[in-house]
């Protein structure tokens, strides 16, 4: 960077921009006020010859451009200029489409222009062009931790695409509860055009492929395996992880890899907490697991009670055994693979023996998949019995009693049966939660990566000891980069899930090893070069980047000050936001950047009775849904000046003092969903910047401002209607509690 | 016919629902309900049974035999179609009320004096005698089912609409005395006498 900088601008006349503003103007407040060497005004700046006029001043030594047309959003493929710094300034979607055509309105919507190249160039003039850390490593290996369907599912999946694959598993075969069941739910509908008759041909259950899976891992070249084997210790960041492998009999190896799938799956709930149900009181009382393995041993002849070995005439399948229950014990949530399972249990009976009484006692009877909804009529064709009804107990006995309420009937009724599957679910087998409140009661847990971060050994949950991912957008990036959860982990699913998420996981975690190889961001801001770096004289090491990252991206040198992983790094600027001694930076994107925005913007003075509303967007989802608010012609304030950020999590409370105490009126800030159903694309940077901003109010008052003039708002990308509400909102209460004292 | 209750009985001790598959018509069906209620939201008289069609399933496969064939539930059917028509898994619903309805009546259990039955089989006698329906006295022997007294009140309550349709030709006084029939009414009853031999037979398969 020490190169001469040369500063030139844009200025987009396309798209009616020219004919609702005085281009003139915009160019010479471009080199007057936003100092821009040069400035240039072009009648379609994103067709070729535009683009091309660009790309020849790149060429020819510009450093920094300053485009000023569309959304930062629109055109992102023309305008993509690597070799340069760039800023844009949003004149359509931010200015002329938002603001009435009519002349009374010019003036502003001049003025609103104007501002926004003062605030495209203020921030030119403060950032670089990002490059990449030159620590980064293209390692093509990929540790996969566990060696259940989701594990060998992912390991062939990689190794398909052409990476190696080391497959840890901790006990001596693979498989894992899968390979236990006699066969498998089928995951395929009947065929298209299969009629609703009685008789219809319909999926059954269908051979178990555990055992064909495991044998392509075992004969697939670029998968080495690791049985009776855990990970003693994860080190590193994506791109360049160390891992010790130790196995059981002492040795340990260590190897390097670029990404990791955790497939640890799930362990079976633990059935000995349903004594209401006789589990352990009478040993005709079974898991649906345990089941499995009685169906297994009686092959194709009839299946007999574990008791005294009797053929079993009469089985009731109790569902939601100890789970969807607030019960002390239970499992809060639905498990999503058991009613498949009992419909396919029964049928075991039905076809060995269609004399035989199944019944199920279902409370929602919930049948996901391709097959689900066949699966459950071929069920219903072999005269198994579904009753709407929740047990409540079994007496044991040699013939067993299942009490229960018949729901349909609304009646309190019993059933004697010789066998009693419990429905039971899955809990999750992941490793301590890093963020777990310290006075929480829990059973310790050994750890299943043993990262070696500052913020703990394994991957944060979310609830229910599942592993915390963005749900709606990310499934699969959890919150330590390059580490992928798939299967059960993540949230309770069957074996076609866990296959097909296994399948997601692998891709990326490819995408993580190319990405860290090239030093790229992963998602959200994926591609992206910059990452964060503070600046050591003035760091107090408080820890709080250390703490506040929710991906863990920070550890500690032996002294304290922190130590960046760029590549474990998302680029979410939530440290940069938490540093209080505002010491962190990116080359495109700092304190400094958004202060000289927030400084080039002009305030006019009490007098001229034009307020001046700031607006820290997210980029993510707030400014997106502004953007779609202005193509759909919704009117915003001209006194509103929209900043987008990288993350609320990023905000300085700087810029919100400093805004305040120059003569702004009022600020809003629009950020994603930030509780348990969080839609924060850095999951965590909306809730910490809540939590900064709590406090915002001190400062208000010590400044004598009304709290009003600071407002916080979860705005989601579908909020086109309300996203400039919120902002007009804010103008109407600046008009009802007056301007700022602040002005000059 | 009490018999063929006691044997019925015998024969699917612990399986109404296959007794009802073997011998009600459309039977085979009721395993296939999957208790959404789209039925018995969609009956226009399901508020007025004591069981609408849905819960009629769930007492089927509860084994529910004596609350099922004796109820007046499946007699309050008024072949309406609407269940049939939404039911997501296209259940033969009315065929099958109808079915219950047969079937608990040749058992017997049928709830006595039960209005839509006691039609039904003045109708039928009626349709018999001749092959063609005797509006006259098929009205008539409604009217006077509960008795002489009964019948003439019904009849003077309704005269003005007898008129009506005398006037209009819809009804002819001279019906009352034997009546127009169809071509080959021997041939009719020679037709349902078989049948009924036939019908009789199969349930005599069950009946011993
Ligand atoms: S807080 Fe965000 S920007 Fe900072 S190190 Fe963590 S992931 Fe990177
Ligand atoms: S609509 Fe059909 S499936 Fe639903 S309850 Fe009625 S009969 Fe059963
Ligand atoms: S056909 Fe019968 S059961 Fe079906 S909706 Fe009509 S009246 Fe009800």
């Amino acid at each position: 960077m020490s190169a001469e900088k040369k500063l030139v601008g844009y200025v987009c006349t396309g798209c009616g921009i020219g004919d609702r503003l005085d281009a003139k103007q915009l160019l010479s407040t471009a080199k007057r006020e936003g100092k821009l060497q040069e400035c240039k005004q072009h009648d379609m700046l994103c067709n070729a010859e535009g683009v091309k006029l660009i790309a020849d001043d790149i060429a020819a030594g510009a450093t920094h451009i300053m485009i000023a047309a569309c959304s930062r959003r629109a055109k992102v493929e023309a305008f993509h200029f690597p070799d340069a710094a760039m800023t844009r300034a949003n004149l359509r979607e931010g200015v002329i489409w938002v603001r009435p055509a009519s002349g009374e309105n010019s003036e502003t919507t001049q003025e609103m222009a104007d501002d926004y190249i003062r605030m495209a160039c203020a921030e030119l003039r403060t950032i670089n062009k990002p490059s990449s850390s030159g620590e980064q490593s293209l390692i093509k290996n990929i540790l996969v931790v566990g060696g259940g369907v989701t594990g060998m599912t992912a390991a062939l999946e990689a190794a398909a695409a052409g990476y190696a694959v080391t497959l840890v598993e901790k006990s001596g075969a693979l498989g894992g509860h899968a390979a236990l069941l006699h066969k498998r739910v089928p995951s395929r509908a009947a065929s298209a055009g299969t009629s609703n008759s009685r008789n219809a041909a319909l999926p059954q259950p269908a051979e178990n492929n555990v055992p064909e899976l495991v044998s392509r891992v075992g004969t697939t070249g670029n998968i080495s395996v690791h049985l009776n084997s855990s990970v003693a210790k994860t080190s590193g960041a994506p791109g360049r992880f160390s891992v010790d492998i130790a196995a059981e009999s002492g040795s340990t190896s260590t190897g390097e890899f670029g990404a990791i799938i955790q497939a640890s799956g799930f362990k079976p709930y633990d059935a000995g907490q349903l004594s209401e149900f006789a589990y352990g009181a009478s040993p005709d009382v079974v898991t649906n697991l345990e089941l499995e393995g009685l169906a297994k041993a009686a092959g194709d002849g009839p299946i007999k009670r574990p008791s005294d070995g009797k053929e079993v005439k009469s089985v009731a399948f109790i569902q939601c055994a100890g789970q969807r229950s607030d019960t002390q014990g239970h499992l809060p949530y639905c498990s999503g693979f058991c009613c498949t399972t009992s419909i396919k249990q029964a049928i075991y009976f039905k076809d060995q023996n269609p004399g035989c009484d199944t019944t199920i006692l279902f409370d929602d009877l919930r049948t996901p998949g391709a097959a689900g909804e066949d699966f459950y009529r071929a069920g219903q064709q072999k005269m198994v019995t579904f009753s709407k009804g929740k047990a409540t107990e079994v007496v044991p006995g040699s013939s067993l009693k299942v009490r229960f309420q018949d729901l349909i009937l609304n009646e309190a009724t019993e059933m004697e049966c010789d066998l009693v599957v419990l429905a039971t679910g899955m809990v999750a087998n992941s490793g301590p939660d890093p963020y777990a409140p310290a006075d929480a009661a829990q059973v310790p847990v050994a750890s299943i990566l043993n990262l070696q971060y500052r913020q703990g050994t394994d991957l944060p949950h979310l609830k229910h000891g599942f592993t915390d991912s963005h749900f709606i957008c990310f499934p699969y990036e959890t919150r330590r980069t390059g580490i992928y959860a798939a299967g059960p982990l993540r949230r309770p699913m069957d074996m076609q899930q866990a296959m097909d998420d296994a399948a997601g996981a692998a891709m990326k975690a490819i995408q993580a090893v190319e990405n860290a190889g090239l030093g790229r961001a992963a998602h959200p801001r994926s591609g992206d070069l910059s990452f964060p770096s503070f600046r050591k004289e003035g760091c107090t090491q408080c820890k709080r980047c250390t703490v506040e990252c929710p991906f863990g991206a920070i550890n500690e040198d032996e002294k304290g000050y922190p130590l960046y992983n760029e590549s474990r790094c998302r680029r979410c600027g939530t440290c940069m936001g938490a540093c209080p001694v505002r010491v962190i930076s990116f080359e495109n994107y700092s304190v400094e950047s958004v202060n000289q925005q927030i400084k080039n913007c002009n305030v006019p003075d009490e007098f001229q009775e034009k307020p001046r509303i700031l607006v820290f967007a997210c980029e993510n989802d707030a400014y997106p849904a502004l953007d779609q608010a202005a193509m759909s012609g919704k009117e915003i304030t001209p006194w509103a000046r929209v900043i987008p950020v990288r993350c609320l999590g990023s905000i300085s409370l700087s810029w919100i003092t400093d805004s305040l105490n120059s003569g702004y009126d009022g600020v809003v800030l629009m950020g994603c969903r930030r509780d348990d159903d969080y839609q924060c694309h850095f999951v965590k940077g909306s809730a910490m910047a809540a939590e900064r901003m709590s406090k915002v109010g001190d400062t208000l008052s010590s400044l004598n401002l009304e709290p009003e003039r600071v407002v916080l708002h979860e705005v989601a990308i579908t909020d086109v209607e309300r996203a400039p509400k919120l902002i007009n909102d804010m103008a109407d209460t600046v008009a009802r509690i007056g301007q700022s004292p602040f002005k000059f | 016919m009490s018999d063929l209750n006691q044997n019925m009985i015998e024969k699917y001790r612990n399986s109404f629902l296959k007794e009802v598959e073997a011998n009600v018509e459309e039977g085979e069906w009721v395993k296939m309900c999957m208790q959404c209620g789209v039925c018995s939201g969609s009956c226009p008289l399901g508020k007025h049974w004591a069981h609408p069609p849905q819960e009629i399933f769930m007492m089927i496969r509860a084994g529910k035999r004596e609350a099922v064939l004796a109820s007046d539930a499946m007699w309050m059917c008024t072949s309406c179609y609407n269940c049939i028509v939404r039911c997501p898994r296209e259940v033969p619903i009315t065929h099958i009320m109808h079915g219950l309805a047969h079937y608990a009546k040749r058992l017997g259990l049928a709830p006595k004096g039960q209005p839509t039955m006691a039609f039904s089989q003045i109708f039928w006698d009626n349709m018999l005698k001749a092959g063609r329906v005797n509006e006259l006295k098929l009205g008539l022997s409604l009217y006077f089912k509960d008795g002489f007294v009964q019948g003439v009140k019904n009849s003077l309550a309704n005269a003005k609409l007898g008129q009506n349709m005398m006037k209009a030709k819809r009804m002819n006084a001279a019906e009352f005395f034997g009546g127009h029939g169809v071509k080959d009414v021997s041939g009719l009853q020679k037709m349902i006498k078989k049948a009924q031999e036939l019908e009789d037979a199969r349930i005599a398969k069950y009946g011993n």
